[in-house]
């Protein structure tokens, strides 16, 4: 892909091939293509002279970084303690139950994905959860059904 | 660049335009509208009341008026949150559409807006912000510019002495003066094991090395806590300044800020005022014209709760796996690349320019014998006032809980407060008398940790919450070490057959001795202090954790495989309530008939027994 190379060039141009930079360049890369494609990893493995290895190691040790790519939604329901002690958990179970997927997965036509997150700093409006950023607090069971109503019909 | 003497013109010139800030008796004809932007009222669409403010001030023709945004107010239950000085009205809970009523009555027609005043625990109306009794008990010193200044100008920083501290260090004090200073201070590491800061700063200074690191641990990933992420949204200046003292007198020139990703409007602040630091030539080369050159680095986290732990930390800034290393070598000899490294949490830093503003002795006033000055803690779960509170050290759980929290909501009981987040413990009814401080805390089984503060009514299950935090522990464990990778997880696994009512005494013993042998073998602090929430639940709450294994019963309603809901027949009315509002449809009977529930299909979740006014209904 083009449009992928030129980002990539623009990303090895900006930090320096420098080992401890591998982190940064990896949160701006799932940031772009909301996932991490091997072909990114490849280059990286390159520039930054790091084995491919030692680079999946780094990915699937930090839960920000995921393999494939997020829904067009992508649905966070926070499991923080705030959020829990005040039934996070029903929002997450009803979640899974309409969409049919567990956490961490992405429907079938690519709409919808699922994650747990552990606080997104929002207690005040516990439980919380988000679509795509944008946070929904106070959250009900039936706030959570309105919500997925209005964008499955999109 | 900015010389001294520019400094101190701007200090001055803006000190005395934001005086309105901080004196209700200002003399002035202005007024400013500050509008919260923390994380919490930025969700609840904060920027676009500032937004609306300015559209129709500028419609309207009005002077003399500004709309500022700032960092946390605290009171985050009551956000979006608007506050208009000088004269200090506290406006909670507006919206959009309630700008243009506050400009007509509030700013035009000098009138207050009734409706959209704070009502207090009590139910009385408040109108300024320091008579609500959320705030009363408090003190603020790392929180004092938060919710008074715009944290993205670091002129109103300067305004109210910011800098000052940075300056007084340089120009009058020995590195060995300032380490001084902040030992005599007894300030103690925020971040969770109240380390003293100044003996930290000591051995740094004292380990040899040309190339040396000032780190800022602001990977706060306890679940529920969000004092740091509050401190660098509103002020994060102090943070930086501190960061330079820090610099200054351990003999470094390049400093890291470790801060999670999952904050964007932290990091967005930070990267704003170091722009600025660097532009006034506060940061950089030849600072205040002086021998000293000092510099700093964002570095991003990525989702891992282990690098909270420094020397974890210190790996993922090096661009690995976040893996703890075996101490010693402690940072202070050996840290980021091998160097001598310094490392404080955000708060820590957040108190520094203070105490050597106010002095050592002025700091250790405050607090008790062991713990000195305030601690921040992020106040959450079943309590009226959610939000973040500074208090004094020594202050009791009950004031925090009842005076400052204003109690538990729906009249329910107050069952335990969880400190320390998933390496703390539990506090029950009957220690809520106890000063919290780091000793105190630990004498009873739980830390003070990062602040993070919990309250849980009498309708939570504790065998529950040792078993969420143990879900958090297995899923956040690095992997590194042996008896947390694969300890946690037995735990956990004895705790969900606890849950399920498939457990039996002998499970007790196990989680037992599991807790003790992972305490003593792990090689870092996550590890060691991973089973700290089932000890101290099993401390307090044995009894409950004996009805799940035994009588596989669970008083709450939380164990949904042994939870049972049914209706007493003598008190129910037939009134129907429960029905309408099952969600399931799970309720059976018509008219004024007794009502009986479905057990096949009831989903447990616990409806119909708030709906019931004749309190029929429960398990």
């Amino acid at each position: 892909m083009q449009e992928q190379d030129d980002f990539l060039n623009k990303l090895c141009d900006i930090y320096k091939p420098e080992k401890d930079n591998l982190i940064q360049m990896l949160n701006e890369i799932q940031e772009h293509y909301g996932y991490i494609p091997q072909e990114a990893q490849e280059i990286l493995s390159e520039f930054l002279s790091i084995p491919m290895a030692e680079i999946y190691g780094v990915v699937t040790f930090y839960s920000r970084f995921t393999l494939k790519p997020k829904g067009k939604y992508s649905i966070s329901v926070c499991l923080g303690t705030a959020c829990f002690v005040k039934g996070s958990q029903k929002i997450m179970d009803r979640l899974t139950e309409r969409l049919c997927i567990k956490p961490g997965e992405t429907t079938k036509d690519g709409k919808f994905s699922i994650d747990q997150t552990r606080c997104v700093g929002a207690c005040g409006l516990a439980p919380v959860f988000t679509v795509n950023g944008e946070v929904y607090g106070k959250a009900t069971v039936k706030k959570l059904d309105e919500v997925l109503d209005k964008l499955m019909k999109e | 660049m900015k010389s001294l003497k520019e400094i101190h013109k701007i200090r001055e010139e803006k000190r005395n335009e934001l005086d309105l800030r901080v004196n209700t008796k200002a003399d002035t004809r202005e007024k400013h509208i500050l509008v919260c932007h923390g994380t919490g009222c930025t969700s609840s669409k904060s920027p676009e009341i500032l937004k609306r403010f300015r559209e129709i001030l500028e419609e309207k023709g009005i002077e003399n008026v500004r709309v500022i945004q700032t960092g946390c107010f605290g009171l985050c239950a009551k956000g979006p949150i608007v506050i208009i000085r000088p004269e200090d009205t506290f406006y909670a809970m507006v919206t959009p559409e309630d700008c243009e009523e506050i400009i007509e009555t509030h700013i035009i027609n000098g009138d207050r807006v009734e409706r959209l005043l704070c009502k207090d625990i009590d139910g009385k109306i408040v109108s300024k912000l320091d008579d609500l009794n959320f705030y009363k008990k408090q003190k603020r010193i790392a929180l004092k510019n938060c919710g008074i200044i715009n944290p993205e100008d670091i002129d109103e920083y300067i305004a109210f002495d910011g800098y000052l501290a940075l300056e007084k260090v340089l120009s009058d004090m020995k590195p060995e003066e300032v380490i001084e200073t902040v030992r005599n201070s007894g300030l103690r590491g925020r971040g969770g094991a109240g380390f003293p800061t100044g003996k930290k700063w000591e051995l740094t200074r004292a380990s040899e090395g040309k190339q040396k690191y000032v780190v800022c641990n602001a990977d706060e990933g306890d679940p529920g806590a969000f004092m740091d992420r509050s401190i660098l949204e509103g002020d994060p200046h102090s943070v930086l300044e501190a960061m330079a003292i820090a610099a200054y007198a351990i003999g470094a020139d390049k400093g890291y800020i470790y801060v999670r990703a999952e904050y964007p409007i932290a990091v967005e602040r930070l990267k704003l005022a170091i722009n600025q630091a660097r532009e006034y030539g506060i940061l950089g080369k030849n600072i205040f014209g002086k021998n000293f050159n000092f510099d700093i680095e964002i570095r991003l986290g990525a989702g891992a709760f282990v690098c909270g732990e420094e020397t974890a930390l210190l790996e993922s800034i090096e661009g690995r796996r976040g893996q703890p290393r075996v101490k010693p070598p402690y940072p202070a000899t050996a840290g980021l690349w091998g160097k001598p490294t310094l490392i404080n949490n955000v708060e820590t830093y957040a108190n520094i320019a203070q105490i050597i503003l106010k002095g050592a002795d002025w700091y250790s006033s405050i607090g008790t014998k062991n713990s000195k000055g305030t601690k921040v803690f992020a106040l959450g779960g079943n309590v009226n006032n959610i939000g973040l509170v500074e208090v004094p050290m020594g202050t009791t759980l009950r004031e925090i809980v009842y005076d400052i929290g204003g109690g538990i909501p729906n009249g329910r009981e107050f069952k335990a407060a969880q400190t320390g987040g998933p390496s703390g413990g539990c506090i029950p009814k009957e220690h809520l008398d106890t000063p919290i401080d780091y000793e105190s805390l630990k004498q009873i089984g739980s830390m003070m940790g990062s602040g993070g503060l919990i309250i849980m009514d009498d309708t939570k299950c504790m065998v529950c919450l040792a078993k969420f935090y143990l879900e958090f522990t297995v899923s956040e464990s690095c992997g590194k070490c042996t008896p947390c990778r694969i300890g946690t997880k037995r735990m956990l696994e004895i705790l969900t057959r606890l849950c399920n009512g498939e457990g039996e005494e002998f499970d007790i013993y196990r989680l037992e001795k599991l807790a003790s042998n992972i305490q003593k073998a792990s090689i870092c602090g996550l590890g060691q202090s991973a089973p700290n929430p089932v000890i101290s639940t099993l401390k307090y709450f044995r009894e409950e954790f004996r009805q799940h294994a035994i009588q596989k019963e669970c008083k709450t309603l939380e164990c949904k495989a042994m939870a049972k809901i049914t209706i007493d027949e003598e008190k129910c009315k037939g009134c129907g309530l429960c029905q309408k509002n099952c969600p399931v449809n799970a309720i059976d009977g018509e008219g004024r008939d007794k009502r009986i529930i479905n057990q096949e299909k009831c989903i447990k979740c616990g409806t119909c027994i708030t709906s019931c006014p004749f309190h029929a209904i429960g398990n």
